[in-house]
């Protein structure tokens, strides 16, 4: 194997596994699939691009490439106001959507179903907004350096990488060593009694789409930033992500984030072996094996 | 004047009466046994592409082209659809609700890159086109082949509609809905709830694919472009419009839908500029799936709603708000 494809899988995966964390997040606290998760990465990465292009016109100073990166400072600060805006923007859509329907003590396939048309209603939104066109966060161009071991990478690239390892770090310690990450795993075992003993399930709801969304966002910052910015990123990226999700066991956060990995490392090899116009077959290929061999994951309890 | 009124209304209602047996199909799959296919569009071209593989005259540089009849290649596509339905359905339905959900997605991915990139059967992206007409030998009078076309959709979906409202009634079809309310009296009562709901599912994809067939025969081109997520959507749209457990409504709602689609797209088309017209129809696509939304939250059961062949016995719900769609409940219980 080219040892490159191990690069580009890596960096797939981690994009991958950090979305695939909200879809698992989401399902096992709202339990359900959530089929408009992937146009939260897809608005993130715009939601960042008007941001850091509105920072870049007040202050050009904020466009001149920090170090050895391609963008100024005006994209980080764009990702973390546009994580913040699509936390909104999750949060907006469960009010209006999803908390009626729960409310309403819906069954999980209308929500299921809602969140289809939300997830059509938003990808064309965009679509209309800004256009088919592919955009760009920058227009320079990056010389990948060698590594070691026939292994190169750009500066860019290896940033991204050290980013989601971060997240993912800092998701686990959250929900495994803070008391509102306790009250989301007891939302997510039982949510009636976690209710009894005084947990405000409310906001843990809240945590759960501020978090999903905010780190879809991220992710769609990183796909933006090394690929492309395109309002059909998230339809594309969607079976990637509930593969990983399912993969990785529903609930497990480690499990979402190395599933993620093993889906971006397996599309990678299989643009190598097969040819590019097969990647996105992988997902689905995947995901018949977990549903044949494992349906619970790797890190899932059996139901 | 009048003669091109009633030309235009022939193709339309032609065209609605293809969507309608899919909804018809879906209606099979979600109306009466509750299960989520999100997969619409690519059953509906494993139909269109079967059929179109086997009645189009031998192509140079593809494969097939086996000059059949049409009937044998509409059959050819259902048959080929159930099948395919019957995997999907085998390898995910003991499993949780939304899992189904997830796999059928997964297989209109995987059909719309297989079409695309499978050229030496499907065409690739150029699709397949010379695929029979019916009444081909009438073409030279409009108006009577448009008519023939016609009849013979409203024929099939009357045939249809006949035979799947005997089914629904039969003790097929009153065991099917007694899993979809009660699964656990289903199973107590020594029902095979596994098996059934394959049946439905299967049956269902079958449907959709004769749709797809017939739809591929009546346009007479095919193109991986034709089995985008949207068709999935609009289908939906129509049997949620229409009303879910109705098969009089599923052929409303794809009339009415379809119909909106239609004077929609023909708004856009007069009022957007012509570079404009892409933008404008996703703000379409926008607009359909608020109003999705919007009855999902409003009116869950549709114009016409799930006639109850029974009147429930037992303590009423206590409010006037109609009851939620098909439930699955014991899929997706509690954890233990």
């Amino acid at each position: 194997m080219n040892p490159q494809a191990l690069m580009d899988g890596l960096i797939t995966g981690s994009m991958i596994g950090l979305g695939a964390i909200g879809v698992t997040l989401t399902y096992s606290i709202l339990r359900f699939a959530n089929f408009a998760h992937g146009e939260f990465v897809a608005w993130g990465a715009y939601l960042a691009l008007v941001v850091s292009g509105a920072l870049g016109y007040l202050s050009g100073s904020l466009l001149t490439p920090i170090g050895p990166f391609s963008f100024g400072w005006s994209l980080p600060m764009a990702a973390v106001i546009a994580a913040a805006l699509t936390a909104g923007l999750a949060l907006l859509v469960d009010a209006v959507l999803f908390g009626p329907l729960r409310e309403r003590r819906s069954a999980v396939i209308i929500l299921v179903m809602a969140s289809f048309g939300a997830a059509l209603t938003l990808r064309n939104l965009l679509e209309f907004i800004f256009t088919s066109q592919p955009a760009y966060y920058t227009k320079a161009l990056q010389i990948a350096f060698p590594l070691g071991g026939g292994l190169r990478a750009t500066p860019d690239q290896l940033l991204t990488l050290g980013v989601a390892a971060v997240l993912v770090a800092s998701v686990h310690i959250l929900l495994t060593r803070t008391a509102i990450g306790r009250s989301m795993r007891a939302v997510s075992e039982n949510q009636q009694l976690s209710g009894v003993v005084g947990i405000d399930v409310r906001k843990v709801i809240r945590m759960v789409w501020m978090l999903g969304a905010g780190l879809a966002c991220i992710a769609g910052v990183m796909a933006g930033l090394l690929v492309q910015i395109r309002p059909q990123m998230g339809l594309d990226l969607l079976l990637p992500l509930f593969a990983a999700a399912i993969l990785g066991g529903i609930g497990s956060v480690p499990g979402a984030m190395l599933a993620g990995l093993i889906v971006g490392l397996a599309e990678a090899l299989a643009v190598q072996l097969i040819g590019a116009e097969w990647r996105s077959a992988i997902a689905f290929v995947i995901l018949v094996m977990i549903l044949l061999l494992r349906p619970q994951g790797l890190f899932g309890r059996p139901e | 004047m009048i003669l091109d009124l009633m030309a235009y209304g022939a193709f339309f209602l032609t065209m609605a009466l293809t969507y309608a047996i899919i909804c018809l199909g879906l209606n099979v799959q979600w109306g009466q046994t509750g299960l989520f296919n999100v997969g619409i569009a690519g059953f509906v071209a494993i139909g269109a592409y079967v059929s179109a593989l086997l009645t189009t005259p031998d192509a140079p540089g593809r494969f097939g082209g086996f000059d059949m009849p049409i009937a044998i290649g509409w059959l050819g596509g259902a048959l080929a659809t159930g099948f395919a339905t019957f995997l999907v359905g085998a390898l995910t339905i003991r499993l949780r609700a939304d899992y189904l959900a997830i796999a059928t997605f997964g297989v209109a991915v995987a059909v719309q890159l297989c079409v695309l990139n499978l050229e030496p059967v499907t065409g690739g992206p150029f699709g397949i086109s010379f695929i029979p007409r019916p009444f081909a030998s009438v073409a030279g009078n409009p108006s009577l082949f448009s008519a023939l076309n016609l009849a013979v959709l409203a024929a099939i979906v009357i045939l249809l509609y006949l035979a799947l409202e005997r089914l629904a009634r039969s003790p097929w079809g009153r065991v099917l809905r007694a899993i979809r309310e009660d699964e656990t009296a289903a199973l107590a009562l020594g029902k095979n709830a596994v098996r059934l709901r394959l049946q439905a599912f299967a049956i269902g994809g079958a449907i959709m694919g004769l749709a797809g067939a017939t739809q591929a025969h009546f346009i007479g081109f095919i193109a991986p472009d034709n089995y985008m997520p949207t068709l999935t959507f609009q289908v939906w749209a129509m049997l949620i419009v229409g009303g879910s457990g109705n098969n009089r409504g599923a052929i409303l709602g794809a009339v009415v839908v379809w119909g909106i689609w239609a004077v929609s797209a023909s708004a856009v088309s007069t009022v957007f500029p012509t570079e404009q017209q892409a933008r404008a129809a996703s703000l379409q696509i926008v607009m359909i799936g608020a109003a999705l939304c919007a009855i999902l939250l409003l009116r869950p059961r549709g114009i016409l709603g799930e006639v109850r062949m029974f009147h429930r016995v037992g303590p009423a719900t206590g409010n006037d708000q109609p009851p939620d769609p098909p439930v699955n409940e014991p899929l997706h219980a509690e954890k233990p």
